[in-house]
């Protein structure tokens, strides 16, 4: 396990609301993430999981409570959005690369339009991140020439162009064959153990026992139950959980 | 075992066969066979006959240069051999870099200098060397475009972006070049003002097309409504009231000192404004087909909305919408005849009044079958070249 | 929440964005308005809609409603707009009838049949109508023979290059008591089609394909006993006949008219057969297939599978052309139809009022686009397949 500075809450979520139009999607959230926390989310689908980690980077508006990320407030101000999401990066269930562009132009992409750094910067750190998630030979392919777990690996890489202090993951894995989970999962797990403060949606509880700090169990809009991954599996106390967790670990 | 080999029965094979499928299979579809041959010869028996003897084809020969360029400076026509010129290096870059994407066009081109050098040795004119020459410099492009390959695609595209400025430039002259005097639009005739009209109607309107389409597709309602209006507005009336209204309005609307512009210009105003319409809807299916995705990838490395749409969104929208924008320059190229109504001398409009020589009277039939064989001829071309361009980029399938 | 810097405030920010935006708009208009006003003041003309009660003193070649010359310009453009919409309405009839035709030909297994509607859907379709419209004028109906060796068919239909010359009916007095009939024909239509639309609802099984007979058998039966009830006749058929110069009788269609709806019917068909290709192709073989195996007879597939699918991807194109068609209309001022557009041309020469009279031709064609565009809204929503 890593340092997790206890003086520091990274992510601070105060009571938050969601609706998308009349229904009703986050029901009174409250959560803090200390910095070089690993934090793993999960739950049934629709449970709001997917739109309460996207709130944090505005991908989705809440209408109520207070969320904070490194001591800003994520509100209408677009300033804050802006400083906000340069700090935060995020890795997609659908990848998201963008297919017109190499994998080395995908890294560098935002690095060099948006931190405004030299050319050869941006293609040096890009490739050292390749190297960092094992595929350097694949600098000059097209997305679309690379496998499923290639390319999420080129994705997280692509996150962390940006140097961001938190990392978010939405069902990382859910998209990719069977094959192909372990070597994303691995790269994440050594970030884990870099240091990196994450969010991560996901199913995948062998991650969870790996690197987990804590877990967070979503139903309906809420937060049900949480805890430390020992504490989850050996002795969730919620029905629910414990239906849940028979539900996927039985597979 | 050993495996026994049969032929298939005499009658499922051959030509005998495949009469009796696809045309004799029943006796319905017999009788249709009969009708429509009977119908054809009914048809095409005398066609061809006046095809043949009576009509009077020297009066395309005659009005040959009139038909391509109008009443343009015959001293001035090797501007308009430099455009073709042009054009076939650009064609022969294209292919040699672009190899499959390319190559329908360049079959094309090659065929028609071939052709056109053909018909004018027939046709006893000297032009035939320029049409050899126009398929020389394509191939020689080709070459170059060949050696070239990934770094040439830069200077490819630039080529293109450059090209239509530098050839409207070239045909239009500018006071200040000494070699390059300025050639009235008003002497811009035939398939020339023809093709000017089309290529500068379907390039201006792709900026003012995409404004529009990110306008209808914006969250912000003023700029929403605006854009739905405008497009809503000039698809729902016909062309040729648009064409009309540039006549008129264009001099109306400009300050009071300013001298207005002549009737080409109005005219391709007018199709601007138009087209303009229907490229935002083309562009719009174009953006929609985009993965929402896209955009929170980009949003979510910080990305503005600005950067968003320039190196992510348009790049990839475009390509997509690029059959729709060829189909486009097909219907633009057609739509041009209605300069005639508005007095533009284009190709129609030369027919009419090559029709009213007193040489040639009566010649409807001979002039209309030409005019009508231009257009399908390009437009068959044109629609050949787009469709293997199509294949090529494998649109739909990414 | 406290937002202290509004200046950087998302809705504040997209608020300001469309306010310049106007603020832009004004702008340009106002400046586009100064111009006008100073041209027309250097013309001398002023702009209002007085003009359209003056007379017109121009002729039209033909008109549905009663016109003279000395009529105004106001009635001038009405009958111009009636033009239009007699070709228009006719002309999407027809062009139904066509392309439909075409379309299904196109997938016919005839070899020969096939190709030749491709080859017709592909030379139409790649040329421009005003250059067909004119082949048609000037080729086909002005090469017509001359009335008195006018060209026979069986009708009697007498093509000349003077019209084309149809039996019609004439109304005969007894008609105003017989037209109760005719009206009471149309409801019947209507009641019949509200009727299958309740047994449909209520059933499951489809309407056997012999009952559709009754939209034919209802209103005949109805025109029939209404005709029991009249001393003559109510109608009485006009053939056309030749007495001296001209024909006397009948329906006559101008060479105008005849070429611009042919033209527009053969240009707008090519169009539809390719839109009703493509929805029947979209039909794929599986449905078909499905269809049959589950014992449904060909009647049943065609009904219940085949047209439902095919028409929700060929009915929202289909409008399209049809206002295409509408819209093509306007070029009949290249073969000297007085539609529309050729007597709106017509009036702004005379007067001058460039902008009145643009702005009565637009709002005409857009209503026209407008409704259409509504009919097609009202008909997508209600076939709209539920999806997920």
């Amino acid at each position: 396990m890593s340092e997790i500075d206890k003086n520091q809450e990274i992510i601070i979520c105060r009571d938050v609301h969601k609706w998308f139009d009349s229904f009703y999607v986050l029901k009174g959230i409250n959560l803090t993430v200390q910095k070089g926390e690993v934090i793993v989310i999960f739950g049934p689908s629709g449970s709001g999981k997917s739109t309460f980690i996207r709130c944090i980077n505005r991908l989705e508006e809440h209408q109520k409570g207070q969320i904070i990320v490194d001591g800003v407030e994520l509100t209408n101000d677009v300033r804050n959005i802006e400083t906000i999401r340069e700090e935060v990066g995020m890795v997609f269930q659908q990848f998201n690369l963008f297919p017109h562009l190499t994998v080395l132009q995908n890294i560098a992409l935002a690095p060099l339009w948006v931190r405004r750094v030299s050319k050869n910067q941006a293609k040096e750190s890009a490739m050292q991140l390749l190297k960092r998630v094992g595929i350097p030979e694949q600098a000059y392919k097209y997305p679309g020439q690379l496998s499923g777990g290639q390319q999420q690996r080129v994705a997280i890489a692509r996150a962390l162009a940006m140097q961001p202090k938190i990392m978010l993951f939405d069902e990382p894995t859910s998209a990719l064959d069977p094959e192909m989970i372990k070597e994303v999962l691995d790269v994440m797990i050594q970030l884990a153990k870099s240091g990196m403060t994450m969010l991560v949606v996901t199913h995948e509880m062998g991650f969870a026992r790996a690197v987990a700090n804590r877990m967070f169990f979503f139903d309906e809009g809420q937060i049900v139950e949480s805890g430390t991954p020992s504490e989850i599996f050996q002795s969730p106390k919620e029905d629910r959980t414990k239906l849940f967790l028979s539900q996927i670990l039985s597979h | 075992m050993t495996t026994i080999e049969m032929q298939p029965p005499r009658l499922t094979v051959g030509p005998f066969a495949w009469l009796r499928k696809n045309l004799f299979s029943t006796w319905y579809n017999t009788a249709l066979t009969l009708a429509a041959l009977w119908l054809l010869y009914a048809l095409l028996r005398p066609a061809l006959q006046w095809t043949l003897t009576e009509a009077r084809w020297g009066v395309i020969e005659a009005n040959l240069t009139l038909f391509m360029i109008g009443q343009y400076p015959r001293d001035q026509s090797w501007r308009i051999w430099l455009a073709i010129y042009m054009l076939g290096g650009m064609i022969g870059l294209s292919w040699g870099v672009w190899r499959e994407a390319a190559r329908g066009f360049a079959f094309i081109a090659l065929g028609a200098g071939l052709g056109f050098a053909l018909i004018s040795l027939l046709l006893n004119l000297d032009t035939w060397i320029n049409w050899l020459i126009a398929d020389a410099v394509l191939l020689v492009f080709y070459a170059s475009g060949l050696i070239l390959q990934r770094r040439g695609t830069t200077i490819a595209a630039l080529g293109w972006l450059l090209y239509f400025p530098l050839v409207f430039l070239l045909i239009a002259g500018m006071r200040f070049i000494p070699w390059l005097p300025p050639v009235a639009t008003g002497l811009w005739g035939g398939l020339l003002l023809t093709l000017m009209l089309a290529i500068v109607g379907n390039i201006g309107a792709l900026p003012l097309g995409i404004l529009l389409a990110l306008g209808r597709r914006s969250k912000l309602p003023i700029l929403r409504y605006f854009s739905i209006g405008y497009i809503e507005l000039i698809r729902g009336v016909p062309l040729v009231t648009i064409l009309f209204m540039a006549n008129l309005l264009v001099p109306l609307f400009l300050p009071v000192d300013i001298r207005p512009p002549d009737a080409v210009i109005r005219a391709m105003i007018g199709f601007i404004l138009f087209e303009a319409a229907y490229q935002a809807e083309n562009v719009r299916g174009g953006l929609q087909s985009i993965n929402r995705g896209q955009y929170e990838a980009a949003q979510a490395l910080g990305l503005s909305g600005a950067l968003t749409m320039t190196f992510i969104i348009l790049p990839q929208a475009l390509r997509a919408v690029i059959p729709a924008l060829f189909n486009s320059f097909i219907s633009l190229f057609k739509d041009t005849s209605l300069g005639a109504i508005i007095g533009l001398f284009e190709l129609l409009r030369i027919g009419r009044a090559v029709l009213a020589q007193s040489d040639w009277l009566g010649t409807h039939r001979e002039v209309f079958l030409f005019i009508f064989i231009v257009y399908w001829g390009f437009n068959m071309a044109f629609t050949y070249g787009s469709r293997r361009l199509e294949e090529a980029l494998g649109v739909g399938k990414r | 929440m406290q937002i202290r810097a509004f200046w950087r405030d998302i809705r504040f920010l997209q608020v300001l964005a469309q306010v310049v935006f106007i603020l832009f708009l004004a702008l340009a208009a106002g400046f586009l308005y100064a111009n006008v006003s100073a041209n027309l003041a250097r013309q001398g003309l002023t702009v209002g809609y007085g003009f359209i009660t003056n007379p017109a003193s121009f002729d039209i070649g033909e008109s549905y409603i009663p016109y003279q010359s000395s009529d105004s310009y106001g009635r001038a453009i009405l009958v111009g707009l009636v033009n239009t919409l007699v070709v228009s309405a006719l002309g999407i009839l027809l062009t139904t009838i066509v392309g439909i035709i075409a379309g299904i030909a196109r997938l016919s297994s005839n070899w020969l049949i096939s190709r030749l509607a491709g080859a017709y859907v592909g030379v139409i379709r790649n040329t421009p109508l005003i250059i067909q419209l004119m082949f048609w004028y000037f080729g086909i109906i002005l090469q017509l023979p001359a009335v008195r060796a006018a060209v026979a068919l069986p009708g009697p239909v007498y093509l000349t290059q003077r019209g084309i010359y149809l039996p019609w009916y004439e109304a005969m007095p007894s008609f105003d008591s017989w037209r109760i009939y005719v009206w009471l024909a149309l409801a019947s239509i209507v009641i019949i089609w509200f009727i299958f639309r309740g047994i449909q609802s209520r059933s499951d099984l489809p309407i056997p394909l012999w009952w559709y007979l009754a939209y034919i058998l209802a209103p005949v039966l109805i025109l029939w006993v209404g005709l029991l009830f009249q001393p003559e006749p109510p109608l009485k058929v006009n053939i056309p006949e030749l007495t001296g110069l001209n024909f006397r009788g009948g329906l006559q269609l101008t060479p105008e008219f005849a070429a611009l709806l042919f033209g527009l019917v053969v240009y707008t068909g090519s169009f539809i057969a390719e839109i009703v290709r493509a929805g029947i192709q979209a039909v794929s073989l599986g449905q078909v297939e499905a269809a049959r195996s589950l014992g449904l007879t060909t009647g049943q597939t065609l009904q219940l599978v085949i047209f439902p699918q095919a028409l929700r991807v060929i009915i929202p194109p289909l409008t399209s052309q049809y206002l295409n068609l509408a819209k093509n209309s306007s070029l009949a001022i290249a073969i000297g139809y007085p539609d529309l557009f050729s007597i709106a041309g017509t009036v702004i020469n005379q007067t001058g009022a460039v902008l009145e009279v643009i702005v009565i031709i637009m709002l005409s064609y857009l209503s026209m686009s407008l409704f259409t565009s509504l009919l097609m809204n009202i008909y997508n929503s209600r076939v709209r397949l539920v999806e997920r």
